[in-house]
């Protein structure tokens, strides 16, 4: 079992207010992403529910239990950090070992969950290296072995691919989400890359300055994102936010309209202008276009082989029900 | 250092150097081995330029050889202990946030920077003194009896002087070595469920062992050559009298540069014998 409750829960470093107020259930075997940029105070969010940062105000509760004031290794919680933060004396079993010798289990019980989970994250052969002997995805793999064997209420992972290269990146999403899906056990993942938040969440925390802007599923903040600040983060390459004139024929302070949702046409598009950057990733080509009535080119998706050079007259039409609207608070406008 | 051209005009100018240094050193050891192979006592005029070893036989064989050759490793085993042990605790006190840390850190390196002798003098007049120490003081103020440290445990005595120099050294050390452990590394063993003491075991210390090994291999050989410190307390008297000093009287007291030299010559080799077992020791930590 893995619900986490948090209840009005607030963290302030001195006067500086990290995270306000905020609420917020992780359901039980729910993988949920905590999501935002860099200083949007999601990785201290985490370090509150594991219980290495206290909490000012508020409390949290692990299956209905107070664990406000619960050390960390009383929560049940286990814990993947950036660095992996293995420990570099000791051989992988050992690492491994770790926690369980912690709780004092019986040799044969940590044998057990070792060789299980070893052959789980493929690290038979390395069992008697030492961390400094592994690759990146294997000290990866080490850290979450560590954390598997304590058969944790729910997992924490902090940024855990991020110190990978983009093909390991990958590799490890699909491996994190299979784990997943296996163990049927409550993740909680924090990261500032929203391909991962999209591609492995159950549910996705939008967070900035510590507010949370929206939580859903991936593809509700993609298909009805609540504001411009969740509209633009979530979707690669990012929305294209338009306002003035356009904005004002649709009844909005501002309209957001995807690049996958304009359409490239012959002739008398809504918008002209001229092709700037070109990014071809084969499948695909994403124009940066140039349009006199706005200072921002707008990014376009077109198919992986269109004729357009930089410097060409492109005329685009946005598709009328992809169109995202937004009031001056810049709120979604149903 | 790329071409061959840069590398031999760096040779060039790195040779004064090395012959300076050379000479330093051969020097004053060619003429320690000349003299141990001699009869040399000048106040009774006596000089013959070879006797073989019957110096180094005599020097060996006597009964202050075995007793200071004890005294040192006692004294040296000690000072490592207090130091490493000392250094260690300071080290993770140091570490803490504080209000006033940096001069709290000036402070506790200070006594690095007091010469032996002065340290040793400090000591002896301020601290052990019977009459006006301030630990005579202390004892009086609770209403015991002065006690003479220096001729009741002389050689406790030099080891708190000794090792009250060297722990500021070992602390420096370890207190880079503290620093350096990433905070993740003690987060992710508190999360493993390890209590503050299986922390400090299982995670600070294997960390520390590198830095542990290179104090303990810099201070054994600074350790060996005690000189000062018991020369200003006790003079050699009280089972204080270590190889070094055993090698002082046999010169300067006894005026038998011959067998004085012997026993350097000796010490040179005891000295170069634990070096290597040392270096051993801290290679072998080094590499994994």
């Amino acid at each position: 079992m893995g619900r986490i409750t948090l209840d009005k829960v607030q963290k302030k470093f001195g006067e500086a207010e990290v995270i306000p107020p905020l609420d917020l259930t992780i359901e039980d075997g729910e993988f949920v992403v905590f999501v935002g940029p860099s200083g949007c105070g999601k990785s201290t969010l985490l370090r509150l529910i594991a219980g290495l940062e206290d909490v000012t105000n508020g409390e949290i509760r692990i299956d209905g239990n107070p664990a406000t004031n619960l050390p960390p290794a009383k929560r049940g919680l286990a814990m993947v950090f950036q660095s992996y933060a293995l420990y570099p004396h000791m051989s992988v079993r050992k690492n491994i070992a770790f926690p369980m010798k912690m709780a004092g289990m019986d040799q044969a019980e940590q044998d057990r969950r070792i060789t299980k989970a070893a052959e789980a994250l493929n690290l038979t052969d390395y069992l008697d290296r030492r961390p400094g002997q592994l690759s990146g995805g294997q000290r990866q793999r080490v850290a979450i072995g560590r954390a598997i064997v304590r058969e944790p209420a729910a997992f924490l992972f902090d940024e855990p691919l991020s110190n990978l290269d983009a093909a390991l990146r990958v590799g490890m999403r699909m491996e994190i989400s299979e784990l997943h899906a296996k163990l049927q056990t409550t993740m909680v993942y924090v990261t500032h890359d929203q391909v991962e938040a999209m591609t492995m969440a159950d549910k996705i925390v939008v967070l900035r300055a510590g507010h949370i802007e929206q939580v859903g599923s991936p593809l509700e903040l993609y298909h009805s994102p609540r504001n411009t600040f969740v509209a633009s983060f979530i979707g690669s390459p990012k929305m294209n936010l338009l306002t003035g004139d356009i904005a004002r024929s649709h009844d909005a302070t501002t309209i957001g309209i995807r690049p996958e949702h304009l359409d490239v046409v012959e002739r008398d598009g809504t918008f002209v202008g001229r092709v700037g950057v070109s990014e071809h990733l084969g499948s695909d080509t994403f124009f940066h276009v140039h349009i006199p009535q706005m200072e921002e080119p707008m990014t376009v998706r077109a198919g992986g082989e269109v004729g357009l050079r930089h410097g060409d007259t492109i005329h685009l039409h946005p598709q009328a029900d992809k169109i995202h609207r937004f009031d001056a608070q810049g709120l979604r406008v149903a | 250092m790329a071409t061959e051209h840069s590398r031999s005009s760096a040779r060039l100018m790195i040779a004064p150097a090395v012959f300076v240094l050379l000479v330093w050193m051969l020097v004053p050891l060619i003429m320690t081995l000349y003299f141990s192979f001699a009869d040399y006592r000048p106040l009774r005029a006596t000089f013959e330029t070879w006797i073989g070893f019957d110096n180094y036989a005599s020097f060996l064989t006597s009964s202050s050889f075995l007793s200071s050759i004890g005294t040192t490793l006692w004294m040296v085993g000690s000072i490592l202990m207090i130091t490493i042990v000392g250094g260690v605790l300071l080290a993770l006190l140091l570490d803490r946030p504080m209000f006033g840390q940096g001069i709290v850190r000036i402070l506790v390196i200070a006594p690095f920077f007091v010469m032996p002798t002065v340290s040793a003098l400090v000591w002896k007049n301020m601290f052990f003194n019977v009459d006006n120490g301030l630990f005579s003081y202390l004892f009086k103020f609770f209403g015991a009896q002065p006690f003479d440290f220096l001729s009741q445990l002389p050689l406790f005595s030099i080891v708190v002087i000794v090792a009250w120099q060297w722990l500021p050294f070992a602390t420096l050390i370890l207190l880079t070595a503290v620093q350096s452990l990433s905070s993740e590394q003690l987060e992710a063993a508190e999360m493993d469920g390890a209590p503050a003491l299986s922390r400090f075991w299982y995670i600070i210390l294997p960390h520390l062992s590198r830095a542990i090994t290179v104090v303990i291999l810099i201070q054994t050989i600074f350790l060996l050559s005690i000189f000062a410190e018991i020369f200003v307390t006790t003079n050699g008297a009280f089972g204080t009298r270590t190889l070094t000093y055993l090698v002082y009287q046999r010169v300067l007291e006894s005026q038998n540069i011959g067998l004085g030299s012997a026993g350097g010559i000796i010490a040179v080799i005891l000295a170069n014998i634990v070096a290597i077992f040392l270096m051993r020791i801290v290679g072998k930590n080094l590499d994994n």
